[in-house]
Order: structure tokens, then sequence, then C-alpha cells
């Protein structure tokens, strides 16, 4: 099978776009109460336009900011993007250039913010915020892992979002030909016991009557 | 001529000069650094640039841009400043280490995401090229390709006395260069006093220094209270350059052995 078709297979079983969304929104709504922060966002790279993109944003700006683009190597989510080391900050004074970014997007200026590479194997696929989180007497390192773990699992999510919609580029750019074993691998997933088991003998047949020269 | 027929990296005994090394029998943090101000000594801080006229950095000797296009580098002067904060907080530990440290600047961020790998790969041959006695690295790299470059030139670096401080990472993936060996490689303790650090016994990661609630310079002549490990490594590279301005005559290997002979949990509390 050619890598189109396979892609197209793909993402008839890999599930909506939507679903994957829905799961980085909810590590942002986890991250933002295991925290008790304002807000907590999701960056994907746009490799392409060279920029971050929100995906994912939960509390303060929630609604308006996703789909809002940043520079992808200045500001805060820049440079821990780049360099892939996790920062905290906290004490921020009102001083906008702080994060010239987030503060001309929404109006927020936030006094603390945590930031952490998502990375997936070798790549940087973007990056999780959390903003203003209350302000205790120190930070710990429990915090950090915490954090880790929270960017262990947006990262996941991320890679698969990314997977689903390559998939469904090759899908678009093949046309009908791929939607169609799409959709039918969509189907199959779906059915059921003896439902599926007659499909999928079905579609032997099919595969051996296609074979025949 | 047997000596002739001998590879170049064998050395007769009769031929071995002693090394008047010049340490005391016991390294004390005093004969380390004591009375050390960093005069003399080179500091490059390879990150975000740094903004000048910055009260808690001061002068800044030198900030050029590291760009590459087309597999062409550039090295300019750098006009731009901070684009992020990261590298004046750098600037800033350090210099509040080693007062009297020559600071430079080289920035390998702010063109993009895309080909920031080649800007660090060039940031770093700049560095080593430029003979810097410590070169300041809070940051690393995931990609697999440019581990050999960087090995390279961690392994230059050391070889030519340049001491490579670089952050360690800690998140379950690979990453370069902090887990060269002939780099010096930092992570975070929770403790206030910048001046303590500890000797990890189970590396990869060598040394725990200052990075939790550390107060650093930010953009705008601001400071703000910041947690990482990128923030403990400058801790060490002020220390490192203590070391060196009192000892300049130390290789990047002597100098890691001071580390850990004054490393707070070995004998660092005289």
């Amino acid at each position: 099978m050619s890598d189109d078709l396979r892609a197209a297979v793909g993402a008839g079983v890999l599930g909506s776009e939507d679903a994957y969304r829905d799961l980085l929104q909810s590590i942002v709504e986890v991250a933002r109460a295991i925290f008790g922060a304002k807000a907590s966002s999701i960056f994907l790279v746009d490799e392409e336009a060279d920029e971050l993109v929100f995906e994912a944003v939960a509390g303060e700006g929630a609604g308006e900011l996703v789909g809002t683009r940043l520079p992808s190597s200045t500001g805060i989510a820049g440079w821990v993007l780049v360099t892939r080391q996790p920062l905290v900050l906290d004490d921020v004074r009102s001083d906008p250039r702080f994060s010239r970014e987030t503060a001309e997007k929404t109006g927020f200026v936030p006094q603390g913010l945590m930031a952490v590479p998502l990375l997936y194997e070798e790549q940087a696929l973007g990056v999780l915020q959390v903003l203003d989180r209350p302000q205790r007497s120190r930070f710990s390192l429990r915090e950090m892992d915490l954090l880790g773990l929270f960017a262990s699992q947006a990262a996941i999510g991320l890679q698969l979002l990314r997977a689903a919609r390559r998939a469904r580029a090759v899908l678009a750019d093949a046309g009908g030909e791929a939607a169609v074993l799409a959709r039918l691998a969509a189907v199959v997933e779906t059915l059921e016991d003896d439902r599926r088991e007659a499909a999928l003998r079905l579609l032997r047949e099919v595969e051996l009557l296609l074979a025949q020269p | 001529m047997i000596e002739d027929e001998l590879p170049a990296w064998s050395l007769p005994a009769a031929a071995v000069e002693p090394i008047a090394a010049g340490w005391p029998e016991q390294v004390t943090r005093d004969w380390a650094w004591g009375g050390a101000t960093g005069a003399g000594v080179r500091v490059c801080i390879l990150d975000s640039g740094v903004e000048p006229g910055h009260p808690l950095v001061g002068e800044v000797q030198g900030a050029v841009e590291i760009e590459v296009e087309d597999r062409e580098v550039r090295v300019t002067d750098d006009e731009e400043g901070d684009l992020c904060g990261h590298g004046t907080a750098c600037a800033g530990i350090v210099r509040a280490l080693a007062p009297e440290c020559e600071l430079w600047s080289a920035r390998v961020l702010g063109a993009g995401y895309t080909g920031s790998g080649d800007v660090l790969l060039a940031g770093l041959r700049w560095a080593v090229e430029q003979g810097f006695d410590v070169v300041n690295m809070s940051l690393s790299t995931t990609k697999r390709k440019f581990a050999t470059t960087l090995h390279e030139l961690a392994d230059a670096a050391y070889f030519k006395r340049t001491t490579i401080v670089a952050s360690a990472h800690n998140l379950p993936v690979e990453s370069y260069p902090w887990r060269f060996a002939s780099v010096i490689s930092v992570a975070s303790h929770e403790e206030e006093d910048p001046f303590t650090f500890y000797a990890n016994p189970e590396p990869p990661v060598e040394f725990f220094a200052r990075g939790v609630d550390v107060e650093v310079a930010w953009l705008g002549g601001e400071t703000v209270v910041s947690t990482g490990n990128s923030f403990a490594t400058p801790h060490l590279t002020g220390i490192c350059s203590l070391i060196r301005s009192k000892h300049p005559e130390l290789t990047p290997f002597e100098l890691k052995s001071v580390l850990y002979l004054t490393a707070s949990n070995v004998a660092g509390k005289g």
C-alpha cells in the first residue's frame, strides 16, 4: 500500500482532530486546576510559518486565544521552545516587555509564569504554560517535576493531533479515491463482533477480486 | 630510531616532565577562589542576548548576533539586546558572583525555531574559536543530528581550556551538550546560598547549584524571581570564573577537580 493510502486508512481510524483537541483542552484544564492557576495554555509549533500557535487555553483567554500566533524564538515561550529548558518566573513587575507577546495579544499581563517545552522523541512540538499560580513562600522542585509530567502528557497529545492533521492533509490531496478507503476504515473500526467479522470477510473478497489480472 | 616509531601520544618515562601543580595538600575554597573577583577571565553568555546597561549586569564587553543562512554563518554586532530576558538574567548572576570578569553575549535566539540548532552550533563554534575561558550554555538540543558536531566542539573547547558550563535536563529525554563528559553539567538545588553547590555521585548531572527562587535581572532594568536549571548554570559559571581568575593555568579537567574538591558535600565548607 502506498504511503498516501496508508495515511488515508490511518485517518479513518485515528479519530477526529476534535478528539485530540479535547485531550489537549483537558490537559490545560487539569494543569490549571492542580496548580490553582489563573490560566494555562498549550502552543504548537507551526514549522512552515515558523510560529507558535495557541492550541488550547483554559482560564483567562479561553475561547479567544486559540489560533493566535506568536514568534517561535523570542519571548518566554520561544526561549523555552528553542532551548528545551523549562522556566519559572515569579514576582514579575507590570513591565509589558516581560511577556510582550502575551500582553499584546491578551491585555493580560501575568505576575508569574511556568513554561515547559513539549518534547516528543527528538522533536520540540510546542510549549505548555501555566500562568499566575498562587504565590507561596518558595517554589519547590516537586512542582517542576509535576509540570514535567503534564508536559509529557501534552507532548503525546500534540503528537497525535499532528499525526491526525497530516493524515487528513494527505487525504485532501489524494482526493476521493483515498477518502473512500478512510471512510471504510472508520466504519469498520466502529463495528462490533459479527458485523465487523462479516465486513472484514467481504473486504478480503474485494481484495481477492481486485487482485485478479 | 625507536622514538620516531612511537605514536605521537606516547611518552617515554625518561621524558616525563614533572608538573608543578602548586596545589596544597587540602584544596579549600579559600585556596580555590578566596579574594578572587573574576578579573582577567572572559565569560561568554550563549543565550537570548544581554540587555545593555542593566544595573545588575554592568558593562558588557561585546555582544554579537549569530545567524545562519544557506549554511553561511554571519557574526555581527548585536543591536537588539535581549529578546527574552533570560540572557540578561544569566549575565546578572555571573556578574554578582564574579564582579570583575569580562562578560560577552553571543545571541543564538531570535531568528526562528526552524534552523535554531544550526545557529546554536555556530554560536558555540564561535565561542570556542574566540578562546573564552568559560562559556555559559543554559540551553540544549534534542536533535541527534547535532550531537556529533556538538560533541566535537565540546571536546575542542576542553582541549583549548575553554570550560563549557551547560544546563542539565530534568525531563525524560536525551539532550545535548550537557550529557558530554567534557562539559560541566548543572541542575538545581533548593537552597538560597549562591556559593552552595553539590557534586553528584550519580552522573550524568555532575553538579547541583542554586536554581530555585533566584532574583535575577530581567528586561527593562527590572528583576524577576526565577526557577530552573538554566539559572543554576550561571551560578557555577560564576564560581568557575572566580577559580580561573585566581588560577588561570587550570585546564577544564583541573577546574572540574577543584569544583569537586570544594563542593559543599565533599569538603567545601573550608
